[in-house]
């Protein structure tokens, strides 16, 4: 079961931690020790409890409101990081999800259908990356085919029909480089839902809630708002592309990322997106409920902001957010 | 001492010999040595094997456009490098470089002209300037184009040439694909035509763009088209490629390209298109008959 509604539980027994994780991990691996042995002993160790536990969260604020460009890349594709199916588990109910592009294939990295969130019907969209090694394989690492992104428009095309709002969530690598993406045309199907979510009249809200991965993303990103969690990225190439094209050296990854500026925290100061929702301290992997909320809580208000928006007014709005973007010297 | 180990000298072939350079130029395809000014007369395409050769975007005017006619547009606009990039060099060293280099502010050419007497804005890439590659200036300029040519009613044509977006914008220069097709929208609902000609090479976010928008969509023999490069899809599958993989032979046999048009013939093809496709053009903008 790919939509496991006990992946909460799953995240807690995940052992993947990243490096400047590691202190974190050992800290609060102490602490478990330490409130085991109080539990059998008759000896009061709460005030060291307490101790340790101030220490860790002290730890942990520090760390992660510290953390470099490329930490935050690797926050962003956590593996146990909570993906598109998670946060649509949690935030919505009666989903039903639609397959296929009706022209060649289902497209299966990227997942939608109609649901109803705080009582308001939604059509909501996501690039689902596939959480074990089957589900991985599944949804190509997240890696869509044209298929995919086509399955996608149909989708948005029929919210549009019915007056829905669209919600899509944004989690991929990139685009799938392979002879077939290419034989059925990738760079047509990003540059056809470009153009054809310029013209939708529903309002719009797109997230990125993990890795933004170029094109690939971007193809599902032309919204009225754009939102990022956090610890989320949005790049116009990996930092690890971008390394070995500029630096001609795949270890210059973390400086490539930090050039890159491609942190929610850069991009909502470039004025590319509209706002960040906050995540759990050490990121969503660590309180998916609460991230969902939290996701939830934003979309609402934005959602309702744009409801009260015409048609005409809301076409018309997407396309001059985009119209403004890029600076230039004149 | 074996029959077999004597060396031969191997033959002076006269290959190399001293030519004062830039009076021949080599074929890249066919290594035919061609005289330069003929080479340039003919757009650079090879009198032997056909092989077109990148021109720049000022020649590739001169193609196009009726003589005299062209007026450029936007050539002041120039990058201010937003995320003060720096990678083995500064990207503001690098842009002083490229325009030393090309003669260019950036790597794209717009402007308005006629066509055999149509009016048209016209956007055409520079290779030579960063590899084409597209950042907010080049996205600025191709939606300044596309917005003038919905104002006065003419038809828009791309050329481009391009290696993708420019990566020392970051996401800056993602946006402009998202920017450019939703000009082109409006273009569209103005029925205005979108003509885009693709030369070799075309590839990454231009190609996932605008590019392939075009009411109709054009390409020149045997260019390289992608979205993936053939680098980046070798790496990722471990395999090599077969033989003509994402050239504009490949992409018309797979549906992706209306004509495949040698440069001779371009600007007549061009023109014919915008005839069938001119219900939108008012009389001002036409061809007078009189003229072609």
């Amino acid at each position: 079961m790919v939509n496991d509604k006990s992946f909460v539980k799953m995240f807690r027994m995940a052992a993947s931690f990243l490096d400047f994780e590691k202190k974190i991990m050992e800290l609060e691996k102490k602490l478990e020790e330490l409130r085991a042995v109080s539990k059998g002993e008759e000896a009061d160790f709460s005030s060291e409890i307490r101790k340790m536990h101030k220490k860790v969260n002290q730890l942990r604020l520090e760390t992660y409101s510290n953390l470099n460009r490329w930490q935050k890349t690797q926050l962003a594709r956590h593996p146990s990081r909570p993906y598109a199916f998670d946060y649509i588990d949690e935030m919505t109910a009666d989903f039903v999800e639609l397959h296929g592009d009706r022209r060649f294939g289902d497209g299966t990295s990227i997942i939608g259908g109609f649901a109803t969130m705080d009582d308001q019907p939604v059509m909501i969209i996501g690039q689902q990356k596939g959480r074990d090694t089957k589900e991985k394989m599944y949804r190509n690492f997240g890696m869509a085919h044209p298929e995919g992104y086509r399955k996608s428009l149909r989708l948005m095309q029929l919210a549009n029909k019915f007056r829905t709002p669209i919600i899509t969530l944004l989690d991929t690598p990139g685009a799938y480089p392979g002879i077939g993406a290419e034989e059925r045309g990738q760079a047509e199907a990003v540059a056809r839902n470009l153009y054809e979510m310029a013209c939708l009249s529903v309002p719009i809200v797109c997230v990125v809630i993990g890795e933004g991965g170029s094109g690939g993303a971007l193809a599902m990103g032309v919204g009225n708002r754009v939102l990022m969690m956090e610890f989320a990225v949005y790049s116009v190439i990996s930092p690890e592309g971008c390394a070995a094209i500029l630096w001609k050296d795949q270890a210059k990854t973390v400086e490539a990322a930090e050039a890159l500026s491609l942190t929610a925290q850069d991009l909502l100061a470039q004025g590319i997106i509209d706002e960040i929702v906050r995540e759990p301290i050490g990121g969503a992997h660590r309180n998916p409920m609460r991230a969902s909320h939290m996701l939830r809580r934003a979309l609402r208000r934005n959602l309702k902001e744009l409801t009260a928006m015409s048609p005409e007014e809301l076409v018309a709005h997407r396309r001059d957010k985009f119209r403004k973007i890029g600076p230039y010297n004149e | 001492m074996s029959w077999f180990s004597r060396v031969k000298a191997p033959l002076e072939t006269g290959s190399k010999r001293a030519v004062p350079e830039g009076v021949f130029i080599k074929c890249e395809d066919c290594g035919e040595m061609l005289y330069s000014v003929d080479f340039d007369n003919v757009f650079r395409v090879c009198s032997k094997c056909g092989k077109h050769h990148v021109i720049s975007a000022y020649r590739r005017i001169d193609l196009l456009i009726d003589e005299g006619t062209f007026a450029e547009k936007d050539q002041n606009l120039s990058s201010t490098d937003p995320l003060k990039f720096r990678d083995t060099m500064k990207y503001r060293d690098r842009l002083k470089s490229a325009e030393r280099v090309s003669g260019m502010k950036e790597a794209l050419v717009s402007g308005s002209g006629k066509m055999n007497g149509w009016e048209v804005e016209i956007c055409v890439f520079e290779f030579g300037f960063l590899g084409g590659s597209m950042g907010s200036v080049v996205g600025e300029k191709i939606t300044r184009g596309v917005e003038r040519a919905i104002e006065k009613k003419c038809p828009v044509i791309t050329v481009s040439c391009s290696g993708g977006a420019r990566m020392q914008e970051g996401t800056y220069s993602l946006m402009q694909m998202a920017k450019t097709s939703a000009a082109l929208s409006m273009l569209s609902e103005a029925g205005l035509p979108f003509i885009s000609v693709l030369t070799h090479p075309t590839a990454g976010g231009v190609t996932a763009s605008f590019v392939m928008l075009g009411d109709v969509i054009i390409a020149e023999p045997e260019a390289l088209i992608c979205f993936a490069g053939p680098r980046v899809i070798e790496q990722t599958l471990r395999q090599k490629l077969p033989e003509g993989f994402q050239r504009s032979e490949f992409l018309m046999e797979h549906g992706f390209l209306d004509a495949i048009v040698p440069r001779d013939e371009l600007k007549r093809t061009i023109t014919s298109l915008i005839r069938h496709m001119s219900a939108a053009i008012p009389e001002e903008n036409r061809s007078n008959p009189r003229e072609t």
